[in-house]
């Protein structure tokens, strides 16, 4: 019985195989002629924007070459110039972002377990997390001055506001069933939250980290431009004051790379931790 | 009470009909304690205590009153704003530049999704360079887009359609190409034309998606209001008396200016849900 119907399989091998290179052919085909049509469009606009400021349709004060955009790019990345700036933009999204992680972290348990907690706490984070990061900036100003504290605290608080959502409801979502389970055979409180808590939370936290990093960044980007002295974001504004307008192209750049990266980061970490979910269904 | 006859009918009533709370009629004294009562009052605790503590902070000249003004200035500097300081116009100036981004963003998002969802080809072109330009953290527009279009209104309802347009163009392609071929299919087969396809078929199907991506917009679009408001210094606007009162260190305005900017926000929301909940209740009667 068993070996008839394992009989076919290795005379179906070799076409399988021959299928799998013509699909796996196509698909490259397919993939070379997406990626040629996606770069028509930059082409163009490069190709216009080149002729535009070859031909001075446009004055170079107000839109500088992509050539010079680009060599710019190299040269502050040569000086050590960017790099200097980006490291003190990126510490501070990293201080301001465990900042938010601690205190999300904790504030979204306690709202998750305890409904007193909730009673008592949550009306004041509503509050505070209705108001965008924006508002808070001025009176944090104010109260805290104009240094590393308050640009601390922005990017903390633009990336605690999701975690702590996020977490507080990975919590209560948890499936009542799971806790009966875990009851029924006796977990103590250890195996209950690294086995039943923990796991059926991960993908709503991953959800708030991930909302909290993409925060973390914007915000810090908003804070330099507003108030800074260092950083990518005060690069880009002394460029254009000084209106230096490749400087202020090469720092956009720069800002949608590391946007980019830090969205890539997260998507490989979420698959890494998630694999066992999806492998389940 | 004097009359036996009358009094048994009362006593009939309550069991004829089921005793519910409104019979015994309390009176409105009665029922608003009753409300107070049952409300829950924990959540004023925290609040209360940061009230305290300023208070105390600043009564006891714990930290420089010169900075931190106490709560009766700060409360007393934000009636004076909204009687007789220039709180209306900068609402006003505020609430209309939103609307006047919202607007521009919304339909050009919604022109561009439209176009990249219905055509295979424009979504080829034209997706990829737009999921690279998305990258760019919206702030990090500001410089260009003063220089290009100035410090006045047109560079601030630029900078607003701008958050409005990603939104709604990505929640417009998303949910027209989210839309079920068969229902595509069952039209064909009733011969709709192109017009009736979009009318009857794709735009109701794609509907909660594309209002998911108008919430959105306007939630970014208040934002980037205030947004502009810091960054392009001129004019009225509830951002620039917060960023003027940091100046001049007057924080009762900072304050007023930051519960102004979340109400509006908040009320923005509300009104997106309401008005989400209205033009969607067709289809919770259908299912």
């Amino acid at each position: 019985m068993s070996l008839t119907e394992t009989l076919p399989v290795p005379a179906l091998a070799a076409p399988a195989a021959a299928a799998r290179t013509a699909q796996l052919l196509a698909g490259l085909r397919s993939r070379i002629w997406r990626g040629a049509l996606a770069l028509i469009l930059p082409l163009a606009v490069l190709a216009l924007w080149h002729a535009a400021t070859l031909n001075g349709w446009v004055a170079q004060q107000i839109l500088p070459a992509p050539t010079l955009v680009w060599s710019t790019l190299f040269d502050l990345w040569d000086s050590g110039e960017l790099w200097t700036n980006l490291s003190i933009s990126l510490t501070r999204v990293a201080w301001g972002f465990s900042a938010a992680l601690v205190f999300g972290l904790a504030l979204g348990v306690a709202m998750g377990l305890s409904k007193t907690a909730e009673a008592y706490l949550y009306p004041s984070f509503k509050a505070i997390s209705e108001v965008p990061v924006l508002g808070w900036i001025p009176l944090l100003i104010m109260l805290v001055g104009i240094g590393e504290a308050m640009k601390i605290l922005v990017i903390a608080k633009a990336a605690a506001v999701p975690i702590t959502i996020n977490t507080q409801q990975g919590i209560r979502n948890i499936p009542q069933a799971y806790l009966e389970v875990a009851r029924v055979y006796r977990f103590n409180p250890r195996q209950l939250w690294l086995k039943v808590i923990f796991p059926s939370t991960l993908p709503s936290l991953f959800n708030g980290f991930r909302y909290g990093l993409t925060n973390a960044w914007l915000s810090l980007v908003t804070v330099e431009l507003l108030a800074s002295s260092e950083g990518i974001g005060y690069q880009m504004v002394w460029g254009r004051q000084l209106f230096q307008l490749d400087v202020v192209m090469a720092c956009m750049v720069v800002i949608g790379v590391v946007g980019l990266a830090i969205d890539l980061v997260l998507q490989v970490i979420e698959t890494r931790l998630l694999r066992w979910r999806r492998a389940a269904f | 009470m004097s009359n036996p006859t009358i009094q048994t009918v009362p006593a009939i009533v309550p069991d004829e009909v089921p005793a519910t709370p409104s019979d015994s009629r309390p009176g409105i004294l009665q029922r608003g304690l009753q409300f107070l009562w049952r409300r829950d009052w924990r959540g004023f605790v925290l609040p209360l205590l940061a009230l305290a503590l300023w208070w105390g902070v600043t009564h006891f000249k714990l930290a420089n009153t010169e900075v931190l003004a106490p709560p009766g200035a700060v409360l007393i500097e934000g009636l004076h704003q909204v009687f007789n300081g220039g709180f209306v116009w900068d609402l006003t100036a505020s609430i209309s530049r939103d609307l006047a981004g919202f607007t521009i963003g919304g339909l050009a998002g919604f022109a561009l999704g439209t176009l990249l969802g219905t055509s295979r080809l424009a979504e080829l072109l034209v997706a990829p360079s737009f999921n690279a330009v998305k990258q760019i953290a919206l702030f990090a527009w500001i410089p260009m887009i003063s220089v290009w279009f100035g410090m006045g209104e047109p560079a601030k309802v630029v900078f607003i359609s701008l958050a409005a347009f990603y939104p709604v163009a990505i929640n417009t392609f998303e949910g027209i190409r989210s839309v079920n071929r068969d229902y595509a299919e069952v039209a064909r087969v009733y011969g709709f034309s192109r017009l009736q396809l979009w009318r009857r078929v794709i735009l109701p199907a794609a509907s909660p998606q594309i209002f998911t991506g108008l919430h959105l917009a306007l939630i970014y679009a208040w934002l980037a209001t205030i947004g502009a408001e810091y960054f392009l210094k001129s004019g009225y606007g509830v951002g620039n008396s917060m960023i003027d009162g940091r100046e001049h260190f007057n924080m009762g305005s900072v304050l007023f200016g930051l519960v102004v900017v979340g109400s509006i926000g908040a009320l923005l929301n509300q009104l997106a849900v309401r008005l989400e909940h209205r033009a969607l209740k067709w289809r919770n009667r259908s299912a």
